[in-house]
């Protein structure tokens, strides 16, 4: 039995879980129109490579990764082309951002894959660009290329691959309702993912308010015979942030600044295994991803399998939104996730909850009071940090403080602001100070950049000058040295080489009239 | 259908600054009907008063700030400090010297500042030392208790704040005043020969730290505060207090149990130096922050001037907190290994 470790900190919201019917899935309509951002991932945008007007069938490659931080995006079903330019995305800026816009022929016609059974014959990096075409990103929420985590620096050896089943967010269920009805596909993408990165062992952790989750889970390793540990532990919020998960099962810290591999460990959502084994095994790519649609403000809440594409709010139209006039739509939980500011906005390979909550549910945050440093905060920071000082740091924007305060240990979690009685929207300010920190980090970068520029060329004029003197130094020592050897005083010659010029003008007559 | 723009998280717990602060004035009740009992209704027309002219302050200085006033008492802080302050001040004050109390903790203690959440100082503590510093005689003149001499009743009292020399015949010293003066007698002697002193703290003191300490329990079950700063200062004040009974002499500083029960040991320990605002923000801070305020504590009572120590030693260790609050940041996740 494996010892369970607490984290500093935690909350305990109320779930909400039930609401969305975990377990229960259903595929969502196919929209008449997708809209395919070129980056659904952390890193650098895809590059389309088809053209307005093409047909394109499902699983197609419509965009390819550009460079090792990017990842390839797909056609979800069959259908034309019809646009490639900048759309609102779901992002918190609310910007736009480049799409492919394919409208669905409602045929669904698909290109026909060959999966890899005998996936352990391959090496490591064969399989590794099989998850990189399939256009793999992190679906726990950040998004990051696979393909990318499974070639981590090899500073020491990977012991454990750990599949993060916490999902400690509230409402959302997606992991779960995986979890339950993709168990066994959960398993198969554990066991490839701990082979590419010959990872010793498997681990699956798993918050104990999801038993069905649990015991389907135990079942599928039942079934597969293979050797792979399963911990539970109590849940909490957030227990389920990559650094916290680890210390919770392995009492090691991440360290600070670094990635969970400097300790051994690969640490992967449930989505990511499920999707590496689609690729591997049935040479699938992602084009789809289980999202919960959920809050008091739909008729319907569930979970569905969506096209990636589906724009937001075709979605809630399925779950019969019943809107208010002023309606909060949260892409992602309670907790972290953010307020769309465009429904149009689609779904991406991070899209695992759309939350409609009614203005009871989750009530608008009052006007925030003073800060009283009653530290219920400090209390509740799973990274131990003293939010109550960062506050007034970031507000003094006191970067030397921030820094000396650990701003960037900060997961925003959003557990500070939950029990803040004051009500102060807390992770804000960190997020705003850590964009100042970055600005002026870069803007020093940029002068230390323009001071070495002006440096390089004071330098350089200075040597040119010092070379030129020094020719001209050696020039006027040859012309000297030249003299000496005809042994005439160069001056004294120059001297009656001009009075010889003056008498032969003087004896010339007047040319000019 | 409009889409609201609102950052996470978008779930908020239930604390509120108004309810900790309703908190906190509740948890002063057993004290002050302990007070009322012992010593007649002085404490209760001292929060009464007191509590008028505070709302009334804030208010006015708040509107004159170009801020909301009634945001600004809906807070309900200024009637915790000045509630405070008028617990701490004598019963049967004049009015002048509740008014001199509650407006300086008000004006010089909090609002100068800022306001709520920007005093570096106690503000209930900042009134209290001014006062003391003023106005030594009115406020060394504490009452006698029940017993010992008539309790003044409730029509009296109201009298008395505004022609106060009705019932001064009803002051007496405080058993840490006894205390301090006793020059001939060993400890258990004293003890014995003054009758104010019966008990382990002085008749209604004892009964009066009890049940500040009860109402102290209370907002620690409420999560209010944490443990720390209240049981620091409260084992470094025994320990001192211990250390220094030396068997009990006439030279001795008296012993734990009186110390711990007497004059405002618990009141201070969990309603002065619990103000998050003015103390060390982390829990090891505030085990420092606490345990030095103990020591000043017994110090101050047992080589200073003054007849209790509370408001010194407080607003001393406001000054040191951000100091403390420099040495005593917690470890944090992943900067090596952590203290559990």
């Amino acid at each position: 039995m494996r010892q369970i470790h607490d984290i500093h900190g935690g909350i305990h919201p109320p779930e909400r879980k039930a609401l969305s019917r975990p377990g229960e899935l259903e595929p969502a309509p196919i929209p008449p129109v997708l809209v395919l951002p070129l980056r659904q991932h952390l890193g650098v945008p895809a590059l389309p490579i088809v053209n307005v007007g093409d047909r394109v069938l499902g699983g197609q490659t419509i965009a390819e990764a550009q460079g090792v931080m990017s990842v390839p995006v797909h056609a979800p079903t069959s259908g034309t082309v019809t646009a490639i330019e900048a759309r609102p995305i779901a992002h918190a800026s609310g910007l736009q951002d480049q799409c492919i816009v394919i409208e669905t022929d409602g045929q669904d016609e698909w290109l026909s894959f060959t999966g890899i059974t005998e996936w352990r014959a391959l090496d490591a990096a064969a399989l590794v660009e099989h998850v990189r075409a399939a256009g793999i990103a992190g679906m726990g929420g950040a998004g990051f290329p696979t393909a990318v985590k499974l070639n981590p620096e090899p500073t020491r050896p990977i012991e454990t691959l750990l599949v993060n089943g916490t999902e400690c967010e509230p409402y959302i269920t997606a992991d779960d309702t995986l979890m339950q009805c993709q168990a066994d596909e959960l398993i198969e993408g554990a066991q490839i993912l701990a082979y590419i990165v010959s990872a010793e062992s498997i681990l699956i952790g798993i918050e104990d308010n999801k038993p069905d989750a649990i015991a389907s889970v135990e079942a599928a390793i039942a079934r597969s015979g293979a050797v792979i540990e399963l911990a539970t532990f109590p849940t909490k919020y957030p227990s389920g942030g990559e650094k916290q998960i680890i210390e919770i099962l392995t009492g090691q810290q991440v360290p600070s600044g670094g990635i969970p591999a400097d300790i051994g460990l690969v640490c992967v959502n449930p989505g990511t295994a499920v999707a590496a084994k689609r690729a591997i095994l049935d040479g699938v790519p992602l084009t789809h991803r289980i999202v919960t649609l959920t809050g008091e403000a739909l008729a319907s809440p569930q979970n569905v399998t969506a096209c990636l594409g589906t724009p937001i709010t075709a979605l809630l139209t399925h779950a019969g939104l019943n809107a208010a006039p002023q309606q909060r739509i949260i892409h992602g939980g309670p907790m972290m996730g953010f307020a769309v500011s465009d429904l149009n906005a689609p779904i991406t390979k991070i899209t695992n909850c759309l939350l409609a909550p009614t203005p009871t549910e989750l009530p608008l945050p009052e006007p925030a009071k003073p800060c009283i440093r009653c530290g219920h905060c400090a209390e509740a920071c799973p990274a131990s940090l003293l939010p109550q000082q960062l506050y007034w740091y970031a507000r003094a924007k006191d970067q030397e403080q921030l820094a000396e305060h650990r701003l960037f240990d900060c997961i925003e979690c959003g557990a500070c602001a939950y029990v803040c009685p004051s009500q102060i929207p807390l992770v804000q300010y960190y997020r705003a100070a850590k964009g100042q920190i970055r600005d002026s980090e870069h803007e020093k970068r940029r002068s230390d950049n323009s001071r070495e520029r002006f440096e390089a060329r004071q330098v350089r004029l200075e040597t040119e000058a010092a070379e030129r003197e020094a020719k001209r130094a050696a020039r006027k020592a040859a012309a000297q040295s030249k003299a000496a050897e005809d042994g005439a005083d160069p001056i004294q010659a120059a001297i009656e080489r001009a009075k010889a010029r003056k008498a032969e003008q003087a004896s010339e007559p007047e040319q000019t009239p | 259908m409009s889409l609201l723009k609102v950052t996470s998280p978008h779930a908020s717990g239930q604390s509120r600054v108004s309810a900790v602060m309703r908190d906190v004035l509740l948890a002063t009740l057993p004290g002050v009907v302990v007070l009322t009992a012992y010593f007649g209704p002085g404490t209760l027309v001292n929060i009464v008063f007191g509590g008028l002219i505070a709302v009334g302050c804030e208010y006015a200085i708040v509107a004159l700030r170009g801020r909301d006033p009634k945001v600004a008492v809906g807070d309900l802080s200024v009637l915790v400090t000045s509630t405070l302050l008028c617990i701490a001040l004598p019963p049967y004050a004049p009015w002048w010297l509740i008014a001199i109390g509650v407006l300086t903790s008000v004006l010089l203690g909090k609002q100068v500042f800022g306001g709520l959440g920007y005093n570096p100082f106690n503000p209930a503590m900042v009134g209290y030392v001014v006062l003391l510093i003023s106005f030594p005689v009115q406020m060394s003149a504490w009452a006698s208790p029940r017993g010992l001499a008539e309790v003044p009743g409730l029509m009296d009292t109201f009298r008395h704040l505004f022609a106060p020399t009705t019932i001064d015949a009803v002051t007496a010293a405080t058993p840490l005043d006894l205390l301090r003066q006793n020059t001939g007698l060993l400890f258990d002697d004293l003890l014995t020969s003054s009758p104010e002193l019966t008990g382990w703290g002085g008749i209604g003191w004892f009964e009066a730290n009890l049940a500040f300490l009860l109402g102290g329990a209370w907002l620690l079950y409420r999560r209010v505060f944490t443990w720390h700063a209240p049981i620091a200062m409260l084992a470094a004040l025994a320990l001192c207090a211990l250390m220094g009974y030396d068997g009990g002499s006439s030279q001795s500083g008296g012993s734990a149990l009186f110390h711990l029960f007497s004059g405002a040991t618990m009141f201070a320990a969990f309603f002065i130096i619990t103000d998050p605002v003015s103390s060390a923000v982390s829990n090891k801070g505030r085990l420092i922050f606490g345990a030095l305020i103990g020591v000043l504590i017994y110090l101050i009572r047992t080589l200073g001037n003054y007849p209790d120590a509370v408001a010194f030693a407080v607003l001393i260790l406001n000054f040191c907190a951000p100091f403390i609050d420099h040495y005593t940041q917690p470890k944090v996740y992943g900067t090596g290994s952590r203290e559990s």
